[in-house]
């Protein structure tokens, strides 16, 4: 499903590169977690996979498709149709209630299903809560929100950001057993970034980055 | 050394965001130079008006005047010299000079009281002694007397720096030849009036108090008055782009105020140093501000001041001459700007809360709440502009219902687009439809001030248009009816105007020829002229009546009745059918008044009376002017004939066309400075938007980095937020239409009516309209062009830098 091969990167700013040659691989319908220091470029990672940056060297491919040769327009359509992504900030659009939030990514992907958002607001508990802002939420609730809203397109790849990392020990674990169980019904695959042993513990894999390569 | 390192922590935000900087400085160099430069006008003009009123110190010295502007015998002022008057004569009048005209005023500087003698005419004997020798002395400024350098026919010059333009000193004796005037006294002045007039004067003359401000003063006051106002408009549309960029500063400079005041620096202290901040931004900006204000106004001074000599008759130099005072209320005003505009952001300071609050976002609460008190004031303020149009009274009401009109629909301005964008978001089928709907509610509250001031400038536009455009289109109209001769004409004097009607009446080809005489009088307390006229169809086809009696011409033609104008019918609340009493030399006439006309552009009441009536009433009226009939193609070889026969200078004789092209130039010069304002004002909200969506861009960022990380590209995005602006500008332009015309029918129902005493019909210009928004819909693309380019260039880092702090 997921192929990253050699992947360097660096930034002008930076003394050393964020990544040096990394590589790693996930197959479909499997969870794997990536762990690291602060800095160790975890999440750079995951943004060149998500084609929300571009590689300096080496290879990503998810599916067939090679996310290193893909130009602007491809990288977001590779995202509307083929990644979730769930953040450490939440990320909703404040300007839009809980309903139109988990079905935005799915709508713009031409894929919305109302019985499946029905079926992911019924198990994330949003049912209530379908007609408030998001500024009306708890962060437990917001992230809730765009779990669903990462899952209501089906993709292929979910690429979770630190998903619990604003959220207490209890709130971070109700979410992440959530979160595990929709994507092994949904068959997606999972690349988590976290910085907790616990947590990484949960998933089928994990991939520990040091100074920008995996070891 | 506490204050300064606060100084320089507060100071180190504009260094990293210089754009932000210059904005705020822009924001209030533009509000305090629109402001000074119609200042600036305003007190030159009042200045000429004031050396005017004082000239012989007419504002501390009584008069002593003929009633309906006659002249005084030379009997009547030996007789009160007799009974005691210290009574000094003057005699004034107007001579061609050039291209321009010359005031000379004839003094007895050895009678004249010590009040008077401003100008040291008795400054050393030789002075004294030239100006009384026949050769004489006048005394000019220092302009006129460059303006008449190397002119003949005058005496030798001497400059007086306290005397008004055009505006020349002589002894009596000489001002009776150079006017041609032997024997006459228009006016005598006394410092002490010693009691009632002697037994046997009475009738024919009359006593009058020290003049404060003079005719020219009381006559143009509604014309300051409407510099005042655009100005004052301009002044506060400037200020909504100062208080976007203060609040976007103080946004973006919150947590370093929260840290400065964990680490202990005073809530006391942090706002004064801010509030210095400010006050010296305020000096810089000021100072630049009055000088591009006195640039305006040099740029417009040449306009105000023709527009003053045409309607007015006013003399204002066409220089700008500024006392030290106007520097100082300019940078007064800047401060004063700054303050109110940053006033709510000093407070915020003031009592900003040490920790963050969880939800800061909480739009949704904070709009409505909003949007429940700008509703709530906007009713309150309607309701106070129905009360200043139902119980007001006056040019202040009128500007107070206009003030009250465009605040309360400003205010509602928010409110209405709320409406509209949750409409659309509800009929919106699309998912980024939806969110582009919804997305404009959420953006509102930041952009509201920028569209309210877009909303006024607008309005005002379209109002102020529409009321040119019907004046103009009005007016040519009235003039073709009020200029229906073809040919008119003026004698230098007495005798050519005799040798002119002898040799007219021998010319067949002249069909009618109709004296336009005209006396001076007082009507309702107000200056005003008495026309007589020859009963001919030329006037009862073509006058501009707005009302007469069934009779009307008839009886003015018998010399029973008067026609008047609108503004003396306004001023002293006359109607057809009413009484009005005329001073005259003969005494008080009493006429019927048999109607109405419209006479626009003329400051003083007008009434006309048949021309027997006039002459028997005035029998010294000048008789020199002449309207002339004939078929339009004769016209102009019988102005060649006039010229050849009688060597007459050019503005002697003169054809319809070509006084027609005169008037119409002194009105577009009029509105030349009103449509110059309207433009900057213009600019000015265009700023403001501007500013408004670079504040916002900055927190865009976050917002639609969540957006592009689905999978909407950054174009599409830039593209949708440019729609975004459009369409709100488009629904501003769109709300600004009726509003505009509601503020039309305000300046031409109430205002006009109020300040000029002639009421305008509106016409509507559908095309104007369609210029008016396509101007907004391009000053909001260009406002929004520089953050749509900012975040369509965003590089993928920025964009990352919302989801997360680590890489």
């Amino acid at each position: 499903m997921l192929r990253v091969n050699c992947v360097s990167k660096s930034y002008p700013a930076a003394e050393r590169p964020v990544l040096s040659q990394a590589s790693l691989s996930l197959d479909a319908g499997r969870t794997l977690a990536l762990t690291g220091e602060s800095g160790s470029g975890k999440s750079t990672l995951l943004h060149l996979i998500a084609g929300l940056d571009a590689v300096d060297a080496g290879e990503i491919s998810v599916g067939n498709v090679r996310v290193d040769r893909l130009d602007d327009a491809g990288r977001a359509q590779l995202r509307r149709e083929t990644i979730g992504l769930v953040f450490q900030q939440f990320n909703l659009i404040s300007s839009l209630d809980v309903r139109a939030n988990l079905a935005f990514q799915a709508r713009i992907a031409g894929r919305f299903d109302a019985a499946w958002q029905a079926e992911l607001a019924e198990r994330l508990g949003l049912e209530e809560l379908l007609g408030r802002y998001p500024e009306a939420l708890s962060g437990g609730q917001q992230q809730r929100v765009a779990i669903g809203r990462a899952l209501a397109v089906r993709p292929a790849l979910l690429l979770a950001d630190e998903p619990t990392g604003n959220l207490d020990e209890a709130s971070g674990d109700a979410v992440l057993t959530l979160m595990l169980a929709l994507v092994r019904d949904s068959g997606s695959a999972l690349l988590m970034v976290t910085h907790s042993e616990r947590l990484a513990g949960l998933l089928d894999a994990r991939a520990h980055l040091r100074g920008g390569t995996l070891a | 050394m506490r204050v300064l390192a606060v100084l320089g922590a507060l100071v180190s935000h504009w260094r990293r965001q210089p754009v932000e900087l210059v904005t705020l400085l822009v924001g209030l160099m533009v509000a305090t130079a629109l402001w000074s430069g119609v200042q600036a006008l305003n007190a030159e003009a009042k200045t000429s008006y004031a050396r005017a009123a004082s000239v012989l110190a007419g504002d501390r010295l009584s008069s002593v005047t003929a009633p309906g502007g006659a002249r005084i015998d030379l009997a009547d002022f030996a007789a009160l010299r007799r009974a005691g008057w210290d009574v000094s004569p003057i005699l004034e009048g107007d001579i061609r000079m050039g291209t321009g005209g010359l005031r000379v005023i004839g003094i007895e500087p050895l009678t004249l009281p010590a009040e008077a003698e401003t100008y040291q005419v008795g400054a050393g004997a030789d002075r004294l002694q030239a100006f009384l020798e026949p050769a004489g002395l006048g005394l000019v400024s220092e302009a006129t007397r460059l303006r008449l350098e190397g002119a003949e026919g005058l005496p030798p010059l001497a400059t007086s720096a306290d005397l008004p333009p055009d505006t020349m000193i002589v002894d009596i004796g000489l001002a009776e030849r150079l006017l041609d005037a032997p024997d006459v006294i228009s006016r005598l002045v006394i410092a002490q009036v010693p009691g009632p007039l002697p037994d046997g004067l009475a009738g024919r003359l009359e006593v009058r108090g020290p003049q404060t401000s003079g005719d020219l003063e009381r006559l143009t006051d509604s014309f300051h008055l409407n510099l005042t106002a655009f100005g004052f408009l301009s002044f506060v549309v400037g200020l909504f782009i100062v208080y976007a960029a203060i609040g976007l500063a103080f946004e973006q400079r919150k947590p370093m105020l929260r840290t400065l005041r964990a680490i202990g620096v005073s809530a006391r202290l942090l706002t004064a140093v801010m509030l210095a901040e400010l006050a010296a931004l305020a000096l810089i900006a000021g100072l630049a501000g009055v000088t591009v204000g006195y640039a305006i106004a040099a740029s417009l001074l040449p306009d105000v001041a023709a527009s003053l000599r045409g309607l007015y008759g006013a003399r204002v130099p066409g220089t700008l001459s500024l006392a030290p005072s106007w520097w100082a209320a300019g940078l007064g005003m800047s401060l004063v700007g700054a303050l109110a505009a940053g006033g709510a952001s000093l407070w915020r300071a003031w009592r900003l809360p040490l920790l963050a609050t969880a939800q800061p976002q909480a739009w949704l609460g904070a709009q409505r709440r909003a949007l429940r008190w700008q509703g709530a004031a906007s009713i309150l303020l309607a309701l106070g502009a129905l009360a200043a149009f139902v119980a007001g009274g006056g040019l202040a009401a009128g500007f107070a219902l206009m003030g009250s009109v465009l605040i309360a629909a400003a205010l509602a301005l928010p409110g209405v687009l709320a409406a509209i964008l949750a409409f659309g978001e509800r009929r919106a089928r699309g998912p980024l439809t939806v969110w582009a709907w919804a997305d404009g509610r959420q953006q509102l509250s930041g952009l509201s001030l920028a569209l309210m001031a877009l909303l006024i400038a607008l309005s005002v536009n379209v109002g102020v248009g529409t009321m040119v455009d019907s004046f103009r289109r009005t007016f040519i109209g009235w003039l073709d009816q009020r200029l229906a001769s073809e040919v008119y004409l003026t004698g230098r004097d007495a005798a050519e105007a005799e040798a002119l009607v002898a040799w007219l009446d021998a010319r067949p080809d002249v069909t009618a020829r109709l004296p336009i005489w005209s006396a001076q009088t007082r009507l309702g307390g107000w200056p005003a002229e008495v026309y007589g006229f020859q009963d001919h169809p030329t006037y009862r086809d073509n006058w501009p009546m707005l009302a007469v009696l069934p009779d009307g011409w008839d009886r003015v033609a018998a010399g029973e009745a008067a026609l008047v104008s609108e503004q003396l019918a306004r001023r002293a609340d006359l109607a057809p059918g009413d009484a009005l009493d005329i001073p005259t030399p003969e005494g008080v006439w009493r006429v019927t008044v048999a109607g109405i006309y419209s006479d626009y552009g003329n400051p003083a009441g007008q009434a006309m009376v048949g021309i027997d009536a006039l002459t028997d009433r005035w029998p010294d009226v000048e008789r020199l002017r002449f309207a002339l009939r004939t078929d339009p193609a004769n016209a102009q070889s019988l102005i060649g004939d006039l010229r050849a026969e009688f060597a007459l200078e050019a503005d002697q004789v003169i054809d319809q066309s070509a006084i027609k092209d005169f008037s119409r130039r002194i009105f577009e010069r009029t509105f030349t400075v009103t449509i110059a304002l309207n433009a900057l004002t213009l600019t000015v909200a265009g700023i403001a938007l501007f500013t408004s969506l670079l504040t916002l861009s900055n927190a865009r960022i976050a917002q639609l980095a969540p957006l592009w990380a689905m999978g909407v590209p950054r174009r599409r995005l830039a593209f949708i937020e440019m729609g975004r602006t459009l369409m709100l500008a488009a629904f501003t332009a769109l709300l600004a239409l009726p509003l505009g015309l509601l503020v039309a029918w305000v300046l031409t129902a109430v205002i006009n009516v109020e300040a000029f005493g002639w009421r305008l019909p509106i016409f509507v210009f559908p095309v104007q309209w369609a210029i008016l928004v396509g101007l907004a819909l391009l000053t909001a693309f260009t406002a929004a062009l520089w953050p749509v380019i900012r975040l369509g260039r965003a590089t993928p880092v920025t964009l990352l830098r919302s989801f997360g702090n680590e890489r």
